[in-house]
C-alpha cells in the first residue's frame, strides 16, 4: 500500500508551481493538502457537486476527479486567481451586491464555472446560465440571487 | 420583486438596506476559513471506520494490524472513552443521554446503523489513515433490521434497545421495552362532537421518507490536546458552546478546559449542531500528542449524520358546508433513528397551529429505528406534520367547491387564540400573509396549458430565543468591533452588526462583527431556530444601548455636567445642557470616540441576554407545476413565497432564507428520499442519488415580505430562517391534484411515485 510521489510542474493562476503530489492526490487534494489553496472545496468527492470547480486549460473540471499528476504542464486557475489583488473581478462584485451567497461553501465553484461561461457566452439567457451551472450544487439560496448576479455581471439588468 | 411593504423600515437608518456583508469580501475569495481548511503544525489527518450492517452485535475488534501500519500513529474504540455517566446533557437541540451520545459518536456494544461509527484512526497522511481502516477487524452477530416506523411500533417486533421503554407526558413508563421512545398527545375540545358536526370528513394517511439536510460542506472537527490537560477544537458547528458542553462530558474534561473555535461553517440547517468527529478527535490527539483533523466524506454523511425523520401519518379532518373546520384528528409516527430523540413534538404542536379549530386530538410518537439518529432539520418536525394537515385542508376546500385561501381565511388562527398544545398567539402575521398571497400577481394571474396545476399552503413555526451575547468595543476612529459567539451561516454578522448600527446611529460599515471562539464571549447558543438575528441582535440592541449610556457618562465627565443632563440622540450626537454662554454642548459619537483613550480610557459595550419569548412565523405559498404523465416528472413553472419576517433586518437575506427553504421544501417534495434496501443498507448514499435541485430544476421564487413587527422585540424582528420549508410540499402536492387529478399520499412525490400512482388510476 506505500505510495509513490511524483513532482508536478504547472502554473496556478499564473505562478510557476513545483509540488510533490502522493501518487493518490486528486488535483483537489494537491490544490488543498500540498499547495494550500483552500479555497477549492470539497462537497463530495465524486464530481457531482462542483464545489471543487477549477479552470485547467481553458476548461472547466472537478478538480476531484483529475490527478495532481495528470496535470504536469497544466495551466490552472482557482476562486483565488479571480480577482486582482483587491481589485474584485465583475462577477465577485455581482455575487456581493445580489446577496448570492449565504454559507459561501459553494461560490468558489460557481464563480470558476461562472466567469467560464461569460467568457463563452457573454450574453447568456437564464436558461443558459441554469443548464451551464446545474452541475454546481447550492443548498442555501435556491439559485435565484446566483443567476442574478450572473445576469448582472454580464451587463444584464436585474429585476 | 417585492420587498419590505410596511411603512414601519421607514423609522430606520440602517434596517432594511442591503449593506454588503461584512464576510462577503473574503467568501468570494477563496480566503475564508471553513473547518476543514485548517492546517496546525504537526498536525496528523484521521479516517473512521463504519458499519456495513443495520443491525448487529459487536462480538470483537481487532485493531492491532491498523496500530501497526507505518504511519498510524494511534486507533481508537468506544472502550477507550471514560465511561459516559447516565444523565441528559444539554445537546443545542434539547437534551439527550450522555451514554447515548456517545454510543452515536462511536458504537460501543451494538451498531445500530449502516455506517455506525467503530473505530477511528490517526495517520500521518490521510492515504495512510484510509488503508488502515481495512486493517481493523470486526466480528459482527447480524441482528434483523427494523426499518419501518409502523413495524418497530408492533410488539415483537425486535428491539434497538433493551433498556429503552416508552414514556408518556405524565412522567409514567411502559412496563415492557419498546422501540417506542415515547407518546405526547395535546387535545382540545370533544374530538367526536366536533366531527358529529362535520358536513364532510376527509381522512388520509401519509408516508415521508427521510431526507437529509444536505449542505454543501461535509463535516469536520480538529481536537489539540495540549500537554497542559487543556483541548482546544476547530470545527464547522452552528454551536460552539453545545459542542464544548458535549465534548467536555464526554471527555471527562471541565468546560473551562475546553476552548472551541467555530470555524466558517458550510451550510447546516439544524444537521451542524450534533457532535460527530470532535470527541473521536480529542481522544486521539490525547493519544498521540498531536492535532487531528477528521474530516467526512459525502457517503459518510448521508450515511451518519441527520437527516430528519421519515413518518408514518394519518390525518382526519372535517368542516361544514361553509368551510369551518370542526375537528381535527393528527397521528404523527416519526422515525428517530437509532436513539430517540425525533422532532415528533415540534411537529405536532405546529400541525394545526395556523387555524383555530374548536375540537383537535394530536397524538405523535417517537421510534427507534435502524436508520442514522435524527437530527434537527429546518423547522424540524413541522414539514412533514404540515404536509399532512395542510394537505387533507386542501382537499377539504376542493370537495366543499371552495377557494382553498378563503377556506383557510375563514379558519386562521389570529391574537388571543390558543393552540391545542397551550400556546397563545399574540401578535401574529398568520392572516396577513394569507391575504397577501391572495392579492399577489401569481394568484390573480390565470394559469393555462394541459396537465399544469397551482396549489398553496400555509406553513407555520414557533422560532427561538435564549442565550446570546455581545461585546462592542468603541474605536478611536469611531467605530465599533463587534464579537459573537453565533456562527454565521447565512449573514447573522451583518443582520446583528445592523441592528447596533441603528441602535448607536452609526454607518452598518462602521460596525466590524468578529465571530469569536468560546473563552471570548458570553455563551450564545446554537445558529437555529431562526434565533439568531432575533436574539443575536436583541443582544446587539443592549449592547448598544450599554454604549450609549457609556458614552453620555463620558461626554458629562468631559463637560463637568451631572449625568443626568446629558442624552445620547438616535442620531448618534450626544448633546448636554448649555454652557455659561448659553453655547450648547454637544459632540458626535466619532468625535467623543476620538477622546476617549486621553478622557479615561476605552469604552466596551456588553450584554448577555437570554429570551425565553419569540416571534411566531407564518407564511404562504402558491405554486404551478405541469406533470409529464409520460415520465412522472414534476416542472416547477412559477413559484411564490409569501412570509411574515416581523420586521426584515437586511430584506436580500431574508428573500434569500425564503428562496433557499422553497428549494429545499420542493427537494423534499419532489426527489430527496432515503433509498433503503431490506438488509438496512442505503442504496443511493451519494450526490448523484440523493437528488438535490440543481438551478435548473427551479424557476426564479418570487419572494413578498410581510412585516408584522414582533412587539416583543425591540426592533420587531420574528426570525425568518425555518418557516419556508414548510409549505412546499402540500402546496406542490395541491398543485400536481390540480394538475392530474392525482392525490398523492408519500413524499417524494418522485417520477417513480407519480407514475405508479397514475398507472394504478391515482386515488
Amino acid at each position: 500500500m506505500a505510495s509513490e510521489h511524483v513532482v508536478v510542474n504547472c502554473t496556478i493562476n499564473g505562478e510557476n508551481q513545483v509540488f510533490l503530489a502522493n501518487e493518490r492526490d486528486s488535483l483537489l487534494e494537491a490544490l488543498r493538502d500540498r499547495i494550500g489553496l483552500t479555497g477549492v472545496k470539497e462537497g463530495c468527492n465524486n464530481g457531482n457537486c462542483g464545489a471543487c470547480c477549477v479552470n485547467m486549460d481553458g476548461r472547466i473540471v472537478n478538480s476531484c476527479l483529475v490527478m495532481a499528476a495528470e496535470c504536469e504542464g497544466a495551466q490552472i486557475r482557482t476562486v483565488e486567481g479571480l480577482a486582482d489583488g483587491d481589485q474584485l473581478s465583475p462577477l465577485q462584485n455581482a455575487f456581493l451586491e445580489q446577496a448570492a451567497l449565504q454559507c459561501g461553501i459553494c461560490t468558489p465553484g460557481f464563480l470558476v464555472a461562472a466567469e467560464a461561461l461569460l467568457e463563452q457566452n457573454p450574453d447568456p439567457t437564464e436558461h443558459e446560465i441554469r443548464y451551464w451551472l446545474a452541475g454546481n450544487l447550492c443548498r442555501c439560496t435556491g439559485y435565484d440571487k446566483i443567476i442574478k448576479a450572473v445576469q448582472q455581471a454580464a451587463g444584464q439588468s436585474v429585476v | 420583486m417585492v420587498t419590505a411593504q410596511s411603512p414601519e423600515t421607514e423609522q430606520y437608518n440602517v434596517i432594511g438596506t442591503r449593506p454588503i456583508r461584512p464576510d462577503g469580501v473574503d467568501k468570494v475569495t477563496g480566503a475564508a476559513q471553513y473547518g476543514a481548511d485548517l492546517q496546525l503544525p504537526g498536525m496528523l489527518a484521521g479516517r473512521v471506520l463504519r458499519s456495513p450492517h443495520a443491525h448487529a452485535n459487536i462480538k470483537s475488534i481487532d485493531t492491532s494490524k491498523a496500530e501497526a501500519l507505518d504511519g498510524v500513529l494511534a486507533v481508537v474504540v468506544n472502550a477507550d472513552f471514560p465511561r459516559a455517566a447516565d444523565k441528559d446533557v444539554d445537546t443545542g437541540e434539547g437534551s439527550a443521554n450522555l451514554k447515548w451520545v456517545l454510543d452515536n459518536v462511536i458504537a460501543s456494544d451494538k451498531v445500530l446503523y449502516k455506517g455506525h461509527a467503530v473505530a477511528a484512526v490517526a495517520a500521518t497522511d490521510h492515504h495512510i489513515a484510509e488503508d488502515a481502516l481495512e486493517l481493523i477487524e470486526v466480528e459482527y452477530d447480524l441482528l434483523t433490521p427494523v426499518l419501518d416506523v409502523r413495524d418497530a411500533m408492533v410488539d415483537g417486533s425486535p428491539l434497538l434497545h433493551d433498556s429503552l421503554h416508552t414514556s408518556e407526558l405524565d412522567g409514567s413508563k411502559s412496563d415492557s421495552p419498546s422501540n417506542t421512545a415515547s407518546h405526547l398527545q395535546f387535545t382540545k375540545g370533544e374530538i367526536d362532537a366536533g366531527f358529529d358536526e362535520a358536513d364532510v370528513v376527509i381522512e388520509r394517511e401519509f408516508e415521508t421518507s427521510m431526507a437529509h439536510q444536505g449542505y454543501i460542506e461535509t463535516h469536520n472537527g480538529t481536537a489539540y490536546w495540549r500537554a497542559d490537560g487543556t483541548l482546544d477544537i476547530y470545527t464547522s458547528t452552528q454551536g460552539a458552546f453545545p459542542v464544548r458542553d458535549q465534548v467536555s462530558a464526554l471527555m471527562q474534561l471541565s468546560q473551562s478546559q475546553v476552548k472551541v473555535t467555530p470555524m466558517e461553517i458550510g451550510g447546516g440547517f439544524g444537521g451542524k449542531i450534533p457532535v460527530y468527529l470532535e470527541p473521536l478527535a480529542a481522544l486521539l490527539s490525547q493519544k498521540t500528542g498531536r492535532p487531528v483533523k477528521l474530516t467526512m466524506n459525502r457517503e459518510e454523511v448521508l450515511l451518519a449524520t441527520g437527516p430528519t425523520s421519515g413518518t408514518y401519518m394519518r390525518v382526519r379532518m372535517g368542516a361544514k358546508r361553509d368551510g369551518t373546520i370542526t375537528a381535527a384528528e393528527v397521528h404523527l409516527a416519526f422515525e428517530a433513528g437509532a436513539y430517540p430523540g425525533s422532532p415528533v413534538g415540534a411537529g405536532a404542536m405546529c400541525s394545526l397551529a395556523p387555524y383555530d379549530i374548536p375540537n383537535q386530538k394530536i397524538d405523535g410518537y417517537d421510534v427507534v429505528v435502524n436508520k442514522p439518529k435524527t437530527a434537527a432539520y429546518r423547522a424540524p418536525g413541522a414539514p412533514q406534520a404540515e404536509f399532512a394537515t395542510e394537505s387533507v385542508l386542501n382537499e377539504l376546500a376542493e370537495e366543499l367547491g371552495l377557494d382553498p385561501l378563503e377556506m383557510r381565511l375563514s379558519n386562521a388562527s389570529v391574537e388571543g387564540n390558543t393552540t391545542a398544545a397551550g400556546m397563545p398567539f399574540g401578535v401574529i402575521g398568520n392572516v396577513d400573509c394569507m391575504t397577501a398571497a391572495q392579492q399577489s400577481p401569481h394568484w390573480q394571474s390565470e394559469l393555462e396549458g394541459p396537465d399544469r396545476g397551482r396549489g398553496v399552503a400555509q406553513g407555520f413555526w414557533f422560532n427561538i430565543g435564549f442565550e446570546s451575547s455581545a461585546y462592542g468595543q468603541v474605536n478611536g476612529d469611531g467605530q465599533v468591533s463587534l464579537v459573537l459567539g453565533s456562527t454565521d451561516i447565512g449573514g447573522t454578522r451583518a443582520s446583528i452588526a445592523m441592528q447596533l448600527a441603528e441602535t448607536l446611529g452609526i454607518a452598518a460599515e462602521d460596525v466590524h462583527p468578529q465571530v469569536v471562539d468560546t473563552a471570548s464571549v458570553g455563551f450564545t447558543q446554537v445558529t437555529g431556530g431562526s434565533r439568531t438575528t432575533f436574539a443575536g441582535g436583541w443582544a446587539a440592541y443592549e449592547c448598544a444601548m450599554d454604549i450609549r449610556n457609556q458614552m453620555a457618562q463620558r461626554a458629562a465627565q468631559i463637560w463637568e455636567v451631572d449625568e443626568d443632563t446629558v442624552e445620547y440622540g438616535d442620531d448618534a450626537i450626544i448633546r448636554g445642557p448649555a454652557d455659561e454662554d448659553g453655547n450648547p454642548r454637544e459632540i458626535s459619537f466619532k468625535d467623543l470616540a476620538a477622546q476617549l483613550p486621553t478622557s479615561g480610557g476605552h469604552i466596551v459595550g456588553r450584554a448577555d441576554v437570554n429570551k425565553t419569548s419569540s416571534g411566531p412565523a407564518f407564511a404562504t405559498h402558491i405554486v404551478d407545476v405541469e406533470v409529464d404523465r409520460d415520465t412522472g416528472k414534476v416542472e416547477i413553472l412559477r413559484y411564490t413565497a409569501v412570509q411574515d419576517a416581523g420586521t426584515a433586518i437586511h430584506p436580500a437575506y431574508v428573500e434569500g432564507q425564503m428562496q433557499g427553504g422553497v428549494a429545499q421544501g420542493v427537494g423534499m417534495a419532489l426527489n430527496e428520499e432515503y433509498y433503503y434496501d431490506e438488509s438496512g443498507d442505503l442504496k443511493n448514499a451519494s450526490l448523484l442519488d440523493y437528488r438535490m435541485p440543481t438551478a435548473l430544476d427551479l424557476p426564479m421564487i418570487e419572494t413578498n415580505i410581510v412585516e408584522v413587527p414582533n412587539p416583543g422585540h425591540p426592533y420587531g424582528v420574528r426570525g425568518v430562517g425555518e418557516v419556508p420549508i414548510i409549505p412546499p410540499a402540500p402546496a406542490v402536492r395541491a398543485a400536481i391534484a390540480n394538475a392530474i387529478g392525482v392525490h398523492m399520499t408519500e413524499l417524494p412525490m418522485s417520477p417513480r411515485a407519480i407514475l405508479e400512482a397514475t398507472t394504478l388510476g391515482g386515488d
